[in-house]
């Protein structure tokens, strides 16, 4: 009957990694002086979580510190504290102080104590400063307590325990909390039979059993409500101190003690019958793998219940399908071609509602920035507010995770960087808060995230002056506004006069960058001097999908990504170019492209053509590189499902994967940029 | 297909099929299917003997000419040309599948591990790393292959990355 524990501890630690977010927004909206009550129930809500989760496995270091955050919060709630800046910004410190404690069990590895004991002294420290009241233990309200606290002289406890019918169903196990109360001190269990129901009308995961218990000892309260602290929802508690006299309950018979243990028994077998009603927790739950290690998603209910009805659809169709081919006769084609341009319809719409489940918003990154724009703006002195826009966008999973460090980059660079002091800011005539504005939408089929700032916008002359300065350009180089912006993208460059420890060391915007590119995006920046500057990350939806072009090169087929081609046309032989052992160019529009002949890079034999007049040429731009691919001819456009050649094989140098065309066979996805490489070699 | 009637606790299954009249065998539990021969799509700059790359419902499979990997005599493919498409595993990859061409399946032997006879020394010249060993039963000889060695992609990559010369037509 024992449960082993370990499987839960990834939801557990999910769980109170997402209370901790919860937690640390709702401090970031907390208005100084002003109570919002139910701001403050939603960060007591996830503290108390966490501290009732990891009691449950046993970290008390976690639970401890937690109990003395919740303290706080709960005078706060009382209205018994008035909420501060540095009140918040302890319990700020203490969420990531909790936040650190947690993945180190979670990697199991020794907790830092002391920074867990300094945000400890931090918390008692303002806990026990200004209006709190002398009792630490203020969070526990039955009014029993304090009267009988002020008593002192407890020598136990009778607790009447009435669990509703489904506490057996929300995971809970008396016998296991009788076990913990045991451990406390002396504990007698008296069961009450009454409620249980003939053996025809029982229901083996309904509980209908109540409890008497009594527990001897001098035993803090606190401790008794700990054990409890899970099913508080589910039971009707009561409990009574006992003082030196005896009351009612002073003296269980042995008989009666031994009929409670043999009604229990069943009523636990119960449980262990049902394994998948376990140790869940009293509260709504996705159900989600606890493997520790693979990856998780979070998926909205809505979400699976169209694929569930969309998959029920498809199997309608195939068995209209089937009962068509069972007895097929001419006259059913018309009801074939129907199921079949049916089943087509119900194919795509499945897949791409799988493809929406890798979907999540936006606001999974975005979350962070409020913290971060708090934390920078105070050690800055600067006044800054963070606008959020479209953070209910849905992008891909994979792009959000990788999306999420240059963002934070971006955003450091517009607190830092971009937003003046409020005293610059009032001289240049501007309001004295700057506004940071990190806007997330869809447009075509990729999705735009914009940072704006309306801070002091890139100075050309000086970015200028520094990149010729760095010897990264010509001092006499011509360029354009969007070529001087670009140079903050080279390595090594940085155009903060002084380096501050959040940011400027020059390694980032270019890491930036190439973290973009890697994702098949690009970055842009639109500047105005004086006014302020805009950094737009253009992705694509997904990972998965790409659209491509198909061309043909003898036999063979390959698919371009259709984003990195700029134009195709046919080839002029007055514009072609020569070099003698260095391979062919073309002059288009001043500009030498180099030609990347595709049957001779991939040993086609079947090309049709290699004269470069009767082909056509694909101009296409990969990492800032532009070149002619010479192929046969164009087929068409159309969306690929990108599938991995490294799954069975390994890289392949020139391709970036593989695809299923309509008619099953296998196209090869080009990488551009490793075509380049691949002709250079 | 006949099995042999010798079902010892202990005997290892191996599916054998023919390579230019030769029979070869290899572990059954690695067998994931086996399939006609189909036009695949080339994959560009590997060794010849990789012929290319297989839709399997989905998955990327690429294809190995066992012929042309043991410098056998080419044969046009024909409609008993099968791919055996197998999963191996190696350092680099839990679990990955591969194909084999071969001329025909032909039987599933019940073979007793310690009736396996070590592959004869060839001498230093020829690579017997593949050959897991030999097994002589009734009249005819098969040569027992060591797939994940044999189909390992790490092995192909010293061929495939002999310096590529676009001046070569």
């Amino acid at each position: 009957m024992s449960i082993d524990m370990a499987q839960f501890h990834q939801v557990f630690f999910e769980e109170s990694f997402e209370g901790l977010d919860a937690m640390e927004s709702g401090l970031l909206n907390l208005d100084m002086g002003d109570v919002n009550v139910d701001e403050i129930n939603t960060i007591f809500r996830a503290a108390h979580s966490i501290k009732g989760g990891s009691g449950t496995f046993g970290f008390t270091a976690v639970s401890d510190f937690t109990h003395v955050m919740e303290t706080l919060l709960d005078e706060m709630r009382d209205g018994r504290r008035s909420v501060t800046q540095p009140a918040v910004n302890v319990l700020l410190g203490s969420v990531d102080c909790l936040r650190e404690m947690l993945r180190a069990i979670q990697d199991g590895v020794e907790v830092d104590r002391h920074s867990v004991d300094l945000h400890k002294a931090a918390l008692d420290n303002e806990l026990n400063h200004a209006s709190s009241p002398a009792l630490l233990e203020t969070s526990l309200p039955p009014p029993v307590v304090e009267a009988d606290g002020a008593d002192g002289q407890i020598s136990g406890w009778s607790i009447a325990f009435s669990p509703h019918l489904h506490l057996l169903k929300t995971g809970n196990e008396p016998v296991r909390m009788f076990r913990e109360l045991a451990s406390l001190g002396d504990l007698r269990v008296r069961a009450d039979l009454q409620g249980v129901p003939d053996l025809y009308d029982l229901d083996p995961e309904e509980c209908h059993l109540s409890w008497k218990l009594e527990l001897e000892g001098d035993v803090p309260l606190n401790e008794i409500d700990e054990i409890f602290d899970w099913v508080e929802d589910d039971c009707d508690l009561a409990k009574q101190p006992v003082f030196a006299a005896r009351d009612a309950y002073a003296e269980p018979l042995p008989d009666d003690w031994k009929a409670e243990s043999d009604v229990q028994a069943p009523a636990a077998a119960s449980v262990a019958a049902l394994p998948t009603m376990e140790s869940k927790q009293p509260k709504k739950e996705e159900p989600k793998a606890a493997a520790k290690g693979s990856s998780s998603i979070r998926v909205d209910t809505g979400k699976i219940d169209t694929l569930i009805n969309m998959v029920g659809e498809l199997v309608i169709t195939q068995s209209m399908l089937s009962l068509i081919g069972e007895h097929f006769e001419l006259s059913k084609l018309d009801q074939l071609k129907n199921g079949l341009s049916q089943l087509e319809r119900h194919t795509r719409e499945l897949q791409e509602s799988v493809m929406n489940i890798r979907m999540m918003p936006i606001s999974f990154v975005f979350s962070r920035f409020p913290r971060l724009a708090h934390d920078i703006s105070s050690k800055l002195g600067k006044k800054i507010e963070l606008k959020l826009v479209g953070e209910h966008t849905e992008v891909d999973k994979t792009v959000v995770e990788l999306l999420s460090d240059p963002l934070v980059h971006l955003v450091r660079n517009s607190l830092d960087h971009g937003i003046e002091m409020p005293e610059a800011r009032l001289a240049a005539g501007k309001p004295e808060t700057g506004t940071v504005t990190l806007e997330a939408y869809h447009r075509g089929g990729n999705i735009v995230i914009e940072v704006t700032d309306d801070g002091k916008g890139l100075d050309k002359e000086k970015l200028r002056a520094k990149a010729v300065e760095k010897g990264l350009i010509e001092p006499d180089a011509v360029l354009t506004d969007k070529q001087t912006y670009e140079l903050i993208f080279m390595p090594g460059f940085s155009t903060a006069e002084k380096l501050t420890d959040i940011s400027g060391r020059g390694v980032g915007m270019d890491v930036v960058r190439r973290n973009i590119q890697a994702l098949g995006g690009n970055i842009e920046i639109i500047s105005t001097l004086g006014k302020g500057s805009t950094i737009s990350i253009h992705l694509p939806l997904t990972l998965a999908i790409l659209d491509g072009q198909s061309v043909a090169v003898g036999d063979e087929t390959y698919i371009v990504p259709l984003g990195s081609i700029i134009e195709s046309l046919n080839i002029k032989e007055d514009r072609l170019n020569r070099v003698v052992g260095k391979g062919e160019t073309f002059l288009l529009r001043g500009q030498y492209l180099p030609i990347i002949r595709m049957h001779e890079i991939f040993k086609v034999v079947s090309a049709r053509h290699t004269k470069l007049t009767e082909g056509l040429l694909v101009v296409v731009e990969g990492q800032g590189v532009r070149c002619g691919l010479f192929v046969d001819d164009l087929l068409g456009q159309q969306q690929v499902v990108i599938k991995s050649l490294e799954a069975n094989y390994r890289r392949v140098e020139g391709v970036s994967g593989a695809t299923i065309l309509g008619d099953g066979s296998v196209a090869l996805i080009l990488d551009i940029p490793g075509l380049v490489r691949l002709a250079n070699q | 297909m006949s099995t042999e009637a010798k079902s010892d606790i202990d005997a290892e299954q191996f599916l054998t099929f023919e390579l230019a009249g030769e029979a070869y065998g290899i572990e059954i539990l690695k067998v994931q299917e086996i399939r006609g021969w189909e036009p695949i799509r080339k994959i560009p700059n590997t060794p010849a003997y990789l012929k290319g790359a297989l839709n399997l419902r989905g998955s990327i499979v690429p294809i190995v000419d066992l012929r042309e990997r043991f410098s056998m005599e080419l044969v046009d493919y024909t409609p008993t040309t099968v791919v055996i498409v197998l999963s191996i595993r190696t350092e680099t990859a839990e679990n990955s599948v591969m194909g084999i061409v071969a001329d025909a399946v032909s039987d599933v032997l019940d073979i007793d591990p310690n009736e396996i006879k070590a592959s004869p020394n060839l001498g230093a010249k020829i690579n017997t790393r593949y050959i897991r060993g030999m097994y002589v039963g009734k009249g005819n000889m098969v040569m027992l292959l060591d797939v994940d060695k044999l189909l390992n992609p790490d092995e192909f990559m010293d061929i495939a990355a002999l310096p590529f010369n676009p001046e070569a037509k």
